[in-house]
């Protein structure tokens, strides 16, 4: 790729700033230059989470049905899957599974919501009262 | 409570080369950044089908996490220190006694708990690589590779970073080189590494790494056919952002390691890698055109796409890449 190819699209996931890469001039020298993004990084960037906001609002109405517990919204609007979660709590994924029922979110100990809280970026008053508004 | 201001940042490509390279050079060697990153092999190609993370699977354009460290500390002969902690409250008091004795250290973090990162980019990644040269108060003063400008951060923040838990999980991991010869005869480095990445490439007995894995996950891509086209969508858009990891120009590495093969080309007076250097900035072109091509796909929401194409681009790939490794290993170098 030549400096003159490099993407400067200027992509709203970057917000403004710039990456460094390698490309070369026009004698064929290789130049650290800089990059505003490539349109391509932002298509697959956004599908991701476009498909994250999309589960993060069925799993919203679940929860106002009363069928699944704040916990799984809260997941998908982070951007991870039952697996990832548990690894990052430190729990079997079928813990997390299970903490989806609202019977057992329900009965959830303090440290276990203090630590989904702290993940989450949320109180733990805003993960228990979370009725399902998205 | 004194700021060592004395590192001057530099943005590099990619994280962790930048930081073994901003590091090397704080200690009197002087390397560019594809430099350490060729003779660190950190190039490399793996399709794991088998580990996934967020239900896809891991696809590598680079060695795993920790590989430029370990590469340099061999090739290079320096020594690191490195230490991981159980311990949090120990981890912190730790690195500042480093940095107020003027040390930097590089740390391995989550960028999910990286506030100055963009929003659109804190996911769950547990291998971000990050230099602490000083503090002030209760904020760390962090040269960030692949940031324009240094930052800082609240050590609230770079514990949470520190100690994030899953995949890769960073365990406090602390480094810094202790022993670097800045005379270090590079000639005999580079050999050796390039040897060491042509060999991998082509004869890893793995059907997943190398060239074999690329036609491996040509292979899936065709099995995409005829499934779940939004789950192929999201497949596609996978593949393509790995390729895209920060800093690569949508190469997936490959023009860095043109970069590499020219100065290494320079520094042994060998004409043939400046044409492997050449060979693979096109493989690189290539990989971009594979990367646009499942773009377009992952954007048309409606009409179906053709995975045989698609496949079919990245065999492209895959010939174009192989030609390189077996130039490279004709050459007398």
């Amino acid at each position: 790729m030549k400096i003159s190819e490099v993407p400067q699209d200027a992509i709203k996931t970057m917000h403004g700033l710039k990456k460094a890469l390698y490309a070369v001039d026009d004698r064929g020298e290789y130049m650290r230059t800089t990059t505003r993004g490539w349109e391509t990084e932002e298509i697959v960037l956004t599908q991701v989470i476009d498909d994250f906001k999309v589960k993060a609002a069925a799993a919203a109405a679940r929860v106002r049905r009363g069928e699944t517990s704040p916990i799984e919204y809260f997941m998908n609007k982070k951007w991870m899957d039952p697996r990832t979660l548990a690894q990052a709590m430190g729990l079997f994924r079928w813990q997390v599974k299970r903490h989806f029922k609202t019977a057992v979110f329900k009965k959830l100990d303090g440290q276990t919501l203090t630590g989904y809280a702290r993940l989450f970026g949320v109180s733990v008053e805003r993960l228990t009262h979370f009725s399902g508004e998205d | 409570m004194t700021a060592f201001m004395r590192l001057e940042h530099r943005q590099y490509a990619h994280c962790e080369s930048g930081v073994v390279t901003a590091l090397l050079r704080d200690r009197g060697l002087d390397l560019s950044e594809p430099m350490v990153f060729g003779i660190a092999g950190g190039l490399t190609f793996a399709y794991l089908p088998f580990i996934k993370i967020t239900n896809m699977p891991i696809v590598a354009y680079r060695m795993f996490p920790g590989a430029i460290i370990k590469g340099v500390a061999k090739n290079l002969c320096v020594q690191f220190e490195t230490r991981r902690y159980s311990d949090q409250g120990k981890a912190l008091a730790e690195l500042c006694a480093l940095v107020d004795a003027g040390q930097c250290v590089g740390l391995q973090t989550s960028v999910y708990w990286l506030p100055y990162f963009p929003p659109e980019m804190r996911f769950q990644f547990n291998a971000h690589n990050l230099i602490v040269y000083g503090r002030e108060g209760e904020e760390f003063l962090v040269s960030d590779p692949v940031f324009e400008q240094s930052v800082r951060i609240r050590a609230e923040d770079l514990q949470n970073a520190r100690f994030a838990r899953g995949t890769l999980a960073p365990k406090g991991l602390l480094y810094y080189p202790v022993r670097v010869n800045p005379e270090i005869d590079r000639t005999v480095a580079i050999r050796k590494a390039i040897g060491r990445t042509v060999r991998m490439m082509l004869y890893a007995p793995l059907p997943f790494i190398g060239i074999k894995g690329i036609h491996c996950m040509a292979r899936r891509i065709e099995g995409l056919k005829g499934g779940d086209s939004r789950y192929a969508r999201l497949y596609l858009g996978h593949i393509v952002r790995m390729q895209e990891e920060i800093g690569t120009g949508g190469g997936g590495f490959r023009f860095m390691y043109a970069a590499f093969l020219q100065e290494a080309s320079r520094l042994l007076g060998s004409a043939p890698l400046e044409e492997a250097s050449r060979m693979m900035t096109q493989v690189g072109d290539r990989w971009r055109l594979f990367a646009l091509a499942c773009a377009r796909v992952c954007k048309g929401k409606t009409v179906d796409f053709d995975a045989g194409e698609i496949a079919g681009l990245l065999r492209q790939c895959a010939a174009q890449e192989k030609l390189v490794y077996t130039f490279l290993k004709s050459v007398k170098l």
